[in-house]
């Protein structure tokens, strides 16, 4: 087998090894990405001769005696959302175009201290903003199962570039199932730590008490690799949860549901979700069950009202967030010709600089903020969340975790819900609420629709540091289906 | 600008005031992240990702600026909050490098305290509403124009070097009852906080360098009548200034309501060269800052057991410390509040305990000293001479090795940094002159001015002075006075 | 009755400090009535006794200690500003003053 379809997990003992060097599998990869991008369009940014570089030193770290765990000289597609120093970061915004960072994220300098090499910076929705990665102001990514749909968003550059085998692992951030969801319609699995779990320094913040760094990789397995590797306390973030990281790896090789209680969400069915979705999520139900788990409903009542209230928390927030994008210390400057003042000089630049759904989030959450409407918005979309929490709180009395589609539909067409933000914003109803609760989440494939022949993914959610019971549940369900498909689904994916 | 003269003011109006003054902490670090807090350093020498709001950079608080926020409630009698958190304040300025500030909106680490000032004889209770911690700004420079001021200017360049440097804001609640005494209750509302913050030694509190500044609200009512609509002077940045300010704005608003005017709710400047204020642009619309907790920032929740340990670490207070002083001293209230006005009491104090007088200590701080500091424009404190040295100057000059002149020459040596007391004395030769020296110099003299001499033998005693200023001017100032008196009169056979 | 007003969408853009045209204003304000009539879904659910929750998990006194750290040279501050002079950032000229 090439080297790039092998598991992040073999690649790391290769090297570990000796067999194969960090730069022959940095080598592969490039040369993948080079073959396959004029399809998928993942990248925003690949430089050879800096992965290489960085490639190099980690076996020279090997070759030094480093013990550096077992993602070393594993390359990995980063998503541009992550300061990076040796790299342009721009959150695919116009207004960052260039912007080089004189620092390095806190995921980042894991990645780098654990020897994974960075193959470039990865698409997504300007800002994170999007569930398409259509509103990427460097043009659209495509998904590797059918190059005229969207790969999901806002992390779609980087499930794209590893269901096109581009990079066996990535990283994604998640304000409402931003990791979730493109997980879920490229038929890989995609990771939501408990919020704080994982450092938010130097991740250009969207909504900051919703935005969740988080792995992607084509099994459970690779993912959790990849979650211990980045993630932990980190003094630099004042949310960051000052605890041990949940035994994620562990949890993947236990792999076993008996005697654990699944809790079903009644609220996520019915209306509005694709048949060939609830069908395989109803198959997956009965797996589990069959695999010796208890199936119990559960109702949450106010999840109806999660969508809503995060259009308000998460706007808030971005609409303060995004402010710092005014033309004075770096990015664009427009309309500058000397006679402008700064005021006029900030509002040009950044209607030239952010794209539509940018702005749209921009000018709601100033709306909600405003005084006369706080108290009816904000204010209560904050005292929603606070329910929501309780919602999840009294279904873990019950059990140990809740399943739910991860999205409604299957991947959509492109353009297809471009200018109807009400319909793009639906794609998150199933993830949003583990956002607002800080809860894990994760998604794992479980098949492929009936009426598309397109991936499908379950969520699995598990209390705030219960990260380790959705990597459980995930390795378990997986084994079952590989069992069951003869090999992971992504097999089925057509050659690019 | 026409006004109406202050005393007549006070007859048709009374004033309240409300002063909100903001103190740069004195901590190492920035209040949000770790770069250095100097003053003057080079621009932006002192700036990292955090405080210059790159993307994806985050705030993490400081935990001695909390406390010394704490500690500043605690000593203004103020309850502290169980549990509050950050706000932001959301407006688009280029000298606040997030377009937000961070700051404490409706839930302040201190709320409700008092402070008690002595205005001539009289105390005051200045209530205090709220004392918050907060991120101060950049600076900007204004480039081109006329006046090197923001209006007219062609651009402008910013150093971010002060942006995030922790700032406490503590507020009053409306000062009433304090008549025509307002402007003095307002400057001693003032100087008596800064003693504070001195004593905690949470600050510099140095007014050149902006690290304290107050902003002065002023309305006028009638007697029996609702206040009236206030104006805001900011940046008000002198405790003169602060005086002059609020009677001012007294002289103005009176004359404008006398008029039939009526008072804009407004931002005011006041201008140091004048003593008045003149309005701010006036905003198209109220500002709507949109507050919101900062999701970046966790609550602070002080455990009683925290706030505890903070207030029995809090020293005597200058209030306290000046009764016990001026007992101790045996001053009057009117000596004490001078020196406290003039930033003398800690100095006094430690000169004492350097072996002084009482007396002298004060002495020389007051008179001397006071008045080298005025000349150079620079605080007391920050004057080249220790206590130590004052003290041991007194000492010379009680042991008769100095007079008064010498001794002024020996400060103004240790001023100029000519070593200690000694080695000035020592250096510039300043040493009382001996019998014999003197018996010389006199009789010089009285050969120089037979006419004065004359006169004194034949009995206008009052006369000898001219005769004391010559022998103390041939003898450059090293003769002792007293004794060339006695000296004279004896040898022109008077006594 | 719609939600939300074009004047109101345009006073949003001027405190959000965007330079929007009247095509875009019209634009906005139609999308931005649509979704603020559904996210006022909020208000349907009961909710007066329940503390609002800012944040997802409930932290408190999170500090660090009063330590100087490196800061960045000026280069490094300056490297991506758009204008500089004298080591400071250059900006326009400004109309509103200081708060």
């Amino acid at each position: 087998m090439s080297l790039i379809h092998k598991t992040a997990a073999e690649l790391g003992a290769l090297v570990a090894a000796g067999e194969v060097s960090a730069e022959e599998i940095a080598a592969a990869h490039l040369d993948r990405i080079e073959a396959t991008e004029p399809k998928v369009n993942a990248f925003l940014h690949v430089d050879r001769e800096v992965t290489l570089e960085q490639a190099r030193q980690v076996d020279a770290r090997i070759r030094a005696g480093e013990k550096l765990g077992p993602l070393a000289g594993v390359p990995i597609a980063h998503k541009d959302i992550f300061a990076t120093r040796d790299m342009p970061t721009t959150a695919a915004s116009k207004i960052l175009e260039g912007w080089r960072p004189p620092y390095d994220a806190t995921v980042t300098a894991r990645l780098r201290a654990a020897g994974l090499v960075i193959l470039g910076k990865t698409n997504l929705d300007e800002f994170a903003m999007g569930s398409s990665t259509e509103n990427s102001a460097y043009g659209v990514t495509r998904n590797p199962w059918d190059l005229s749909r969207i790969p999901g968003g806002s992390s779609g550059g980087s499930s794209a570039a590893v269901a096109a085998y581009q990079a066996p692992l990535s990283t994604g951030t998640d304000t409402g199932g931003s990791i979730r969801q493109p997980a879920a319609v490229t038929g890989i699995v995609g990771m939501k730590p408990t919020y704080g779990g994982s450092s938010r320094y130097g991740l250009i913040a969207f909504a900051s008490s919703l935005d969740t760094p988080g792995p992607f990789a084509r099994n459970v397995h690779d993912a959790a690799l990849l979650h211990e590797a980045f993630s932990g306390y980190d003094p630099m973030d004042s949310t960051s949860i000052d605890a041990p990281v949940p035994s994620v790896v562990a949890a993947t090789q236990q792999a076993d549901v008996s005697g654990m209680r699944i809790g079903v969400v009644k609220e996520f069915g019915g209306e509005g979700y694709q048949p060939g979705v609830l069908a395989r999520f109803n198959e997956a139900v009965k797996l589990l069950e069959s695999l010796g788990a208890e199936i119990v409903e559960v109702s949450c009542p106010t999840f109806g009202t999660a969508l809503p209230a995060y259009y308000l928390i998460a706007p808030s927030e971005c609409s303060s967030n995004l402010a710092r994008f005014d033309a004075m210390r770096y990015g664009l400057r427009v309309g500058d010709d000397g006679t402008r003042s700064a005021e006029e000089v900030m509002a040009l630049t950044r209607a030239a600089g952010f794209g539509p759904e940018v702005k749209r989030r921009i000018m709601l959450g100033t709306y909600a903020l405003s005084s006369g409407y706080y108290d009816a918005y904000y204010g209560q979309a904050q005292k929603v969340r606070t329910l929501i929490a309780r919602d999840f709180e009294n279904a873990y009395q019950r059990v140990d975790v809740l399943i739910s589609p991860t999205t409604p539909t299957t991947a959509f067409a492109i353009g297809e819900r471009a200018d109807d933000p009400m319909a793009m914003y639906l794609a998150d109803l199933c993830t949003i609420p583990s956002n607002l609760a800080g809860n894990a989440a994760i998604s794992v494939p479980c098949g492929l629709a009936d009426e598309d022949n397109l991936p499908v993914g379950l969520q699995i959610m598990a209390p705030v540091l219960g990260d380790d019971r959705c990597y459980r549940v995930g390795a378990a369900l997986e084994k079952a289906f590989e069992a069951r498909w003869g090999g992971p689904l992504l097999k089925e994916a057509p050659a690019l | 600008m026409s006004v109406m003269a202050f005393d007549k003011a006070l007859q048709s109006f009374e004033p309240v005031l409300g002063l909100e003054t903001h103190v740069e902490l004195g901590t190492e670090s920035k209040m949000f992240c770790g770069c250095a807090t100097g003053f003057g350093e080079p621009p932006n020498t002192q700036v990292c990702p955090t405080c210059l709001a790159f993307p994806g950079a985050l705030p993490v608080a400081n935990e001695a600026a909390i406390e010394a926020t704490i500690r500043i409630g605690l000593a203004l009698n103020c309850s502290i909050a169980e549990w509050c958190r950050f706000a932001r304040k959301n407006y688009f300025y280029p000298d606040m490098p997030k377009n937000y500030q961070i700051s404490q909106y409706d839930e302040p680490l201190c709320s409700d305290g008092y402070l008690d000032v002595e205005v001539g004889g009289r105390t005051f209770r200045v209530e205090i509403e709220r004392v918050h911690l907060e991120e101060d700004t950049g600076k900007s420079t204004h480039v081109g124009g006329a006046t090197g001021r923001i209006h007219g200017a062609d651009y402008s360049i910013v150093d971010y070097n002060r942006a995030g440097i922790p700032l406490v804001e503590i507020v009053t609640k409306p000062i009433t009852g304090t008549g025509e005494l307002a402007p003095e209750v307002a400057k001693a509302y003032g100087i008596e906080l800064r003693e504070i913050m001195r004593s905690l030694g949470v600050s510099d509190v140095r007014m050149d360098q902006g690290s304290m500044r107050f902003d002065v609200n002023v309305s006028l009512n009638k007697p029996g009548e609702p206040w009236g609509t206030r104006t805001e002077t900011k940046n008000v940045n002198s405790f003169r200034s602060v005086e002059r300010s609020v009677r001012g704005e007294i002289e103005r608003q009176a004359y404008l309501l006398s008029e039939g005017g009526k008072i804009t709710q407004e931002t005011r400047h006041f201008h140091e060269d004048t003593g008045t204020t003149t309005p701010g642009r006036s905003k198209e619309e109220a500002q709507d800052y949109r507050y919101f907790p900062d999701p970046d920032l966790v609550p602070i929740a002080p455990d009683v057991a925290w706030v505890e340990s903070l207030r029995a670490s809090l020293p005597e207070l200058p209030r306290v410390k000046r009764l016990r002083l001026r007992e101790e001293w045996g001053v009057s209230e009117h000596d004490m509040e001078s020196m406290t006005n003039a930033g003398a009491v800690d100095l006094v104090e430690a000169t004492i305990a350097a072996g002084a007088p009482a007396a002298d200590a004060r002495k020389w701080w007051m008179g001397e000293l006071a008045r080298r500091a005025n000349e150079s424009g620079t605080a007391l404190a920050d004057l080249a001479i220790t206590p130590a040295d004052v003290a041991r100057v007194t000492e010379l000059v009680a042991s008769g090795a100095l007079n008064d002149k010498l001794a002024r020459a020996a400060l103004e040596g240790i001023l100029a940094g000519e070593g200690t007391a000694d080695e000035v004395v020592a250096k510039r030769g300043l040493q009382i002159a001996d019998e014999g020296e003197l018996a010389g110099i006199i009789e010089q003299v009285l050969a120089d001015n037979a006419d004065a001499a004359e006169k004194v033998r034949s009995g206008k005693v009052a006369a000898v002075g001219a005769l004391v200023g010559a022998v103390m001017k041939l003898s450059r100032g090293k003769a002792d006075a007293g004794r060339a008196r006695e000296l004279i009169l004896e040898k022109l056979g008077v006594s | 009755m719609s939600a939300i007003t074009r004047d109101e969408v345009a006073h949003l853009a001027k405190l959000s400090r965007l330079a929007l045209t009247d095509d875009e204003l019209d634009h906005y304000a139609t999308q931005l009535d649509v979704i603020i009539g559904s996210v006022a879904k909020v208000a349907e659910v009961a909710a007066e006794d329940v503390p609002p929750s800012s944040h997802a998990l409930p932290l408190t006194n999170v500090f660090r200690a009063d330590e100087v750290r490196q800061s960045l040279t000026p280069q490094q501050a300056l490297a991506n500003a758009p204008a500089v002079e004298d080591d400071r950032f250059k900006v326009p000229r400004i109309l509103g003053e200081e708060e």
